[in-house]
C-alpha cells in the first residue's frame, strides 16, 4: 500500500484511538495509584505482575466482565449514549495536538506527529472538548437517581462556567501568536526563543485551574464528589459503560495537559530553545520533551488530588465568575497593551515575562512568610497549660 | 458528686423526650414521602426528597437522613436512627454487673476504653469502692489514648468527607500504633474490655511504658503534619469556617457536650468540672474557641489531641508499682440505690444511670450517649446549608452509630 497522506492520516488516527486508551489504562492509572500510595504512606497496588505493572490488565478484565446494569426506570437510549459522549470528544481533541515537529520523508515534508494540522486548531479544541460535558449531564439525568441528577447539574454549571476563563486565557495567547494553528503556536515559541508561559504566566494559571475544573478532578471534583453524591453522575454505571466514563475523564486530563504543554510550554521544544549553551538538551528527541512535560502536568493532577479538599459548589462558582473571569479579562488587556506598546511586537512579551516572573517570586515569598507567621501565631494562641 | 448536678437531670429528660420525638418525626417522614408519579425530568423539579443513607459513604455508619432539598439547599433534615439498635440497655438488666462491661465496648466502638471506664465508675460508685492509685493512672492513660485514637478516626474521616484524602492515611498510621498498644495491653484492638469493677484486669506488660513514651514524644510532630495539610489550607477553611454555627447557649439547651460545646466558647470538661480518677492532679488545658463553627470544632479537637499527649506523659511519670485491682466482693450485690456517674468521653459527656434493686443484676441501666444527644442538633445545624455542608456537619459532630442506637 502506498503511503499517501490519506493513509498516513488513517494510521495516525488509529494510533491515537488505540494508544491513548492503552496509556490511560496501563500507565496513568497505575502511576496515579502508586504515586498516591507513596504520598499517603502506603504501598498502592503491587500484587499483579512485577511491581504491580499489570494492574491495568486486571482492572480491564474486571470492568469488561462485570455485569452491565441499566436501572429499571432509566432513559435507555440516553443512558447508553452518555458514556460514548464522554469519551469521544476527548479522543477527538487529540487530533490537533502536535506531538512533534514536521518530518522530512523523501521529498515531502509532512507533519508526521500531528493527526490534523488544521489552521483553527485551538478553536476546534475548545469546541470539541465542551461537548464532553453532555456525556456527564445526560448520564446523570438518564440514570434516574437523585444523586446522579445532582452530579449532572453540578457538572453542567461547573463546566459552562470554567469554559469561559479557559477560553479567555487562551485568547491572550492568541494575541501573542496571531495564529490558531497548534503547530504554528509551537513554532512561534521556537522562533521567539520564549515559552509563552513566561509572558502568559497569569493565563497559564487560569488555564490550568480551569482545566482541572473542566476535567472534574480534585479540588473541583464536585460532579463526582464521592463522599457527598456517592460518585454523582456515574453512580448507576457499571462495567464497560463505567470504564468509558473513566477513560473519558483520563483522556480529558491528557488533552488538558497536552494543550498546556503545546500552548504554554513550547510543545516539543526543549527549554530555552534559543540559548546556545543549552543546545545539548536536544539529545532528548522532541517527542521525548513533549512526553516529559505532559507527564509533569499529569503528575500535578495526581498531586492536587492527594493534597486538596474539595470546594463547595457555590464557592466553585464564585471562584470562577468573581475571580477568574475578571482576571482573565484584565490579562487580555495587559497582554494586548504590552504587544502594542513596543515596536517589534515581541519585545513587549519579554518585558511582560520579567514583570510576571518578578511578581510570581514576590508572591511566593510573601505566601511563605505569611505561612510562617500564621503558624507562629497559632502555636502561641494554643493553650499550653492549665494555668492560662 | 454528679447526680445532683442540674445539667445532667435536664439532659436525661431531654434525651428521652427527643428520642420519642425523633421516632414520630421519622415515621411521619416515611409516610409523607410522595411516590414519584412523574417520569424523571429536569423541568418540574422544585423540591426534592433526598434519602441520605443508611448506605452512604459519609454518614459514618448507618445513619439515615431524610433531607428535603431545593436544588442543593437544605430545607429540612430528619435523622432516622435505629438501624444499629441492639437493645444494649435492656441487655444490662439480664447480666450481672461484671458481665455488662463487654456490652459497653459495642456502644461507641471507636472508643471502647472510655465506655468501659464510665460503666465501671458507675458500678464502683454504687458499691463505694476505691480503686488503687496505679489503676487510676493506667485508666487515665488508656482513656487519653482512646481519646487520641477516636479523634484520629474523626480527623481522617471528616477529611475524607470534605475531599481531603491524605490526612486519613496519616491519622490512621498513628491510630494503628495506638491500637497496637491496646492489643499489647489487653489482647483486643477495638472491643477492648480493658477495665474491671474496682480496677483493671491486668498490669502493664514489660516495655509498654517505654514504647508508649517514645510514641507520645513523637506525637506532636505527627499532629503538626496533619495541621500542615489542613489548618491553614484555604479550601479547608472555606469549607469549614462559618459552617454550622451554634452558640454556647444553644449547645446547653440542646444538651450538646464535648468538643462541640467547647468550640462554642463554653469551658465545660468533666475532667476539670467533676474530676474523676486523678485528673485533678494533672496539668492540662481545656481548649476552647468562640465561633462554634466547623473550623473551631476542628481546631478544638486537634488541640485536645496535643493535651491528651501531655496528660499521658504526666501519668507515665507518676506511675509507680502497685496493685491494679481494688478490694471488690466476689459477688457484686450493691444496695438498692440509684447512681449516675459520667466521664468526658472523646465525644462528650458519657454517663451511666444505674438503678439497683439489691440483686446482682441492675434493675435498670440507662446510658447517656454523647453522640445521640449531639446528633439532635444536626437538623438545627444543617438548615439552610448545602448538601456538601451536610456531609461536613455529620463529620463535625463526630457521631458513632453504635452509641446513637445502642
Amino acid at each position: 500500500m502506498k503511503l499517501t497522506p490519506a493513509v498516513l492520516t488513517y494510521l495516525k488516527v488509529l494510533i491515537l484511538v488505540a494508544v491513548v486508551p492503552a496509556i490511560v489504562g496501563f500507565v496513568i492509572v497505575l502511576a496515579e495509584r502508586r504515586l498516591m500510595g507513596f504520598m499517603q504512606v502506603r504501598l498502592g497496588p503491587n500484587r499483579v505482575g512485577p511491581k504491580g505493572l499489570l494492574q491495568g490488565v486486571a482492572d480491564l478484565v474486571k470492568l469488561v466482565t462485570k455485569e452491565d446494569i441499566t436501572p429499571a426506570q432509566a432513559e435507555k437510549a440516553v443512558y447508553f449514549l452518555a458514556p460514548v459522549l464522554a469519551v469521544i470528544p476527548s479522543l477527538t481533541a487529540l487530533a490537533v495536538i502536535p506531538f512533534g515537529p514536521a518530518v522530512q520523508i523523501g521529498k515531502i515534508k509532512t507533519p508526521l506527529w500531528v493527526a490534523a494540522d488544521v489552521n483553527i486548531g485551538l478553536l476546534f479544541l475548545l469546541a470539541i472538548t465542551s461537548i464532553g460535558v453532555y456525556g456527564i449531564i445526560l448520564g446523570g439525568w438518564a440514570s434516574n437517581n437523585k444523586y446522579s441528577l445532582l452530579g449532572g447539574l453540578r457538572s453542567a454549571a461547573q463546566l459552562v462556567s470554567y469554559e469561559v476563563p479557559m477560553g479567555l486565557a487562551l485568547v491572550s495567547v492568541l494575541l501573542m501568536t496571531r495564529s490558531l494553528s497548534m503547530v504554528e503556536i509551537v513554532e512561534r515559541q521556537g522562533r521567539l526563543g520564549l515559552w509563552f508561559v513566561f509572558p502568559g504566566l497569569l493565563a497559564f494559571f487560569l488555564y490550568f485551574v480551569s482545566g482541572v475544573a473542566e476535567t472534574n478532578r480534585n479540588p473541583f471534583d464536585l460532579p463526582e464528589a464521592e463522599s457527598e453524591l456517592v460518585s454523582g453522575f456515574n453512580t448507576e454505571y457499571s462495567g464497560v459503560k463505567f470504564a468509558f466514563f473513566f477513560l473519558g475523564e483520563y483522556a480529558a486530563m491528557i488533552v488538558i495537559s497536552c494543550v498546556a504543554v503545546t500552548v504554554f510550554f513550547g510543545g516539543w521544544l526543549p527549554p530555552f530553545p534559543s540559548v546556545a549553551a543549552l543546545k545539548f538538551l536536544g539529545v532528548i528527541p522532541p517527542f521525548g520533551w513533549f512526553l516529559i512535560k505532559t507527564g509533569f502536568f499529569l503528575f500535578c493532577y495526581i498531586w492536587f488530588r492527594s493534597t486538596f479538599p474539595r470546594y463547595r459548589f457555590d464557592q466553585l462558582m464564585a471562584l470562577g465568575w468573581k475571580w477568574m473571569i475578571p482576571i482573565a479579562l484584565a490579562n487580555i488587556v495587559i497582554v494586548a497593551l504590552a504587544i502594542l506598546a513596543t515596536p517589534g511586537r515581541s519585545h513587549g512579551l519579554f518585558v511582560l515575562s520579567y514583570i510576571f516572573g518578578g511578581l510570581f517570586v514576590l508572591m511566593y515569598l510573601l505566601a511563605k512568610l505569611r505561612q510562617r507567621l500564621t503558624r507562629r501565631e497559632r502555636l502561641a494562641a494554643a493553650p499550653a497549660s492549665a494555668s492560662e | 458528686m454528679s447526680d445532683e448536678r442540674p445539667i445532667s437531670e435536664t439532659e436525661k429528660g431531654l434525651a428521652l423526650r427527643t428520642a420519642e420525638e425523633l421516632r414520630t418525626a421519622a415515621l411521619s417522614a416515611a409516610e409523607s414521602v410522595p411516590v414519584s408519579l412523574h417520569p424523571p425530568t429536569l423541568f418540574d423539579v422544585q423540591e426534592m426528597e433526598l434519602n441520605f443513607g443508611p448506605q452512604h459513604p459519609s454518614t459514618h455508619g448507618v445513619l439515615r437522613l431524610v433531607v428535603r432539598v431545593d436544588g442543593e439547599k437544605i430545607i429540612e433534615t430528619k435523622p432516622d436512627i435505629g438501624y444499629l439498635h441492639r437493645g444494649t440497655e435492656k441487655l444490662f438488666e439480664t447480666e450481672t454487673y461484671p458481665m455488662g462491661i463487654p456490652h459497653t465496648d459495642r456502644l461507641d466502638y471507636v472508643a471502647a476504653a472510655t465506655n468501659n471506664h464510665a460503666y465501671c465508675l458507675t458500678v464502683e460508685k454504687l458499691l463505694g469502692v476505691e480503686i488503687p492509685r496505679r489503676a487510676q493512672l493506667v485508666r487515665v492513660i488508656l482513656d487519653e489514648l482512646q481519646r487520641l485514637s477516636s479523634h484520629l478516626v474523626w480527623l481522617g474521616t471528616s477529611g475524607i468527607d470534605l475531599g481531603a484524602v491524605t490526612p486519613f492515611w496519616y491519622a490512621f498510621r498513628e491510630r494503628e500504633q495506638i491500637l497496637d498498644f491496646f492489643e499489647e495491653y489487653c489482647g483486643a484492638r477495638l472491643t477492648l474490655n480493658c477495665m474491671r469493677i474496682g480496677g483493671l484486669p491486668f498490669d502493664l506488660t514489660a516495655g509498654w511504658i517505654e514504647r508508649l513514651t517514645e510514641f507520645i514524644d513523637d506525637l506532636p510532630s505527627r499532629i503538626d503534619d496533619y495541621e500542615q495539610l489542613l489548618t491553614e489550607n484555604r479550601i479547608w477553611k472555606k469549607r469549614t469556617v462559618d459552617v454550622g454555627v451554634i452558640s454556647g447557649e444553644e449547645c446547653i439547651e440542646w444538651g450538646v457536650t464535648g468538643p462541640v460545646l467547647r468550640a462554642s466558647g463554653v469551658e465545660w470538661d468533666l475532667r476539670r468540672a467533676q474530676p474523676y480518677e486523678c485528673y485533678d492532679e494533672l496539668d492540662f488545658a481545656i481548649p476552647t474557641r468562640v465561633n462554634g463553627d466547623t473550623y473551631d470544632r476542628y481546631v478544638v479537637r486537634v488541640q485536645e489531641m496535643r493535651q491528651s499527649a501531655r496528660i499521658i506523659k504526666q501519668c507515665l511519670d507518676l506511675l509507680e508499682p502497685g496493685e491494679v485491682r481494688g478490694k471488690v466482693p466476689r459477688v457484686i450485690k450493691p444496695l438498692a440505690e440509684e447512681v449516675y456517674a459520667s466521664i468526658e468521653s472523646p465525644k462528650g459527656e458519657l454517663g451511666f444511670y444505674c438503678v439497683s434493686n439489691g440483686t446482682n443484676r441492675p434493675y435498670r441501666m440507662h446510658v447517656r450517649p454523647p453522640s445521640f444527644i449531639n446528633l439532635q442538633a444536626l437538623p438545627r445545624l444543617a438548615k439552610g446549608h448545602l448538601v456538601s455542608d451536610l456531609v461536613a456537619l455529620i463529620g463535625t459532630i463526630d457521631i458513632v452509630l453504635g452509641e446513637v442506637d445502642r
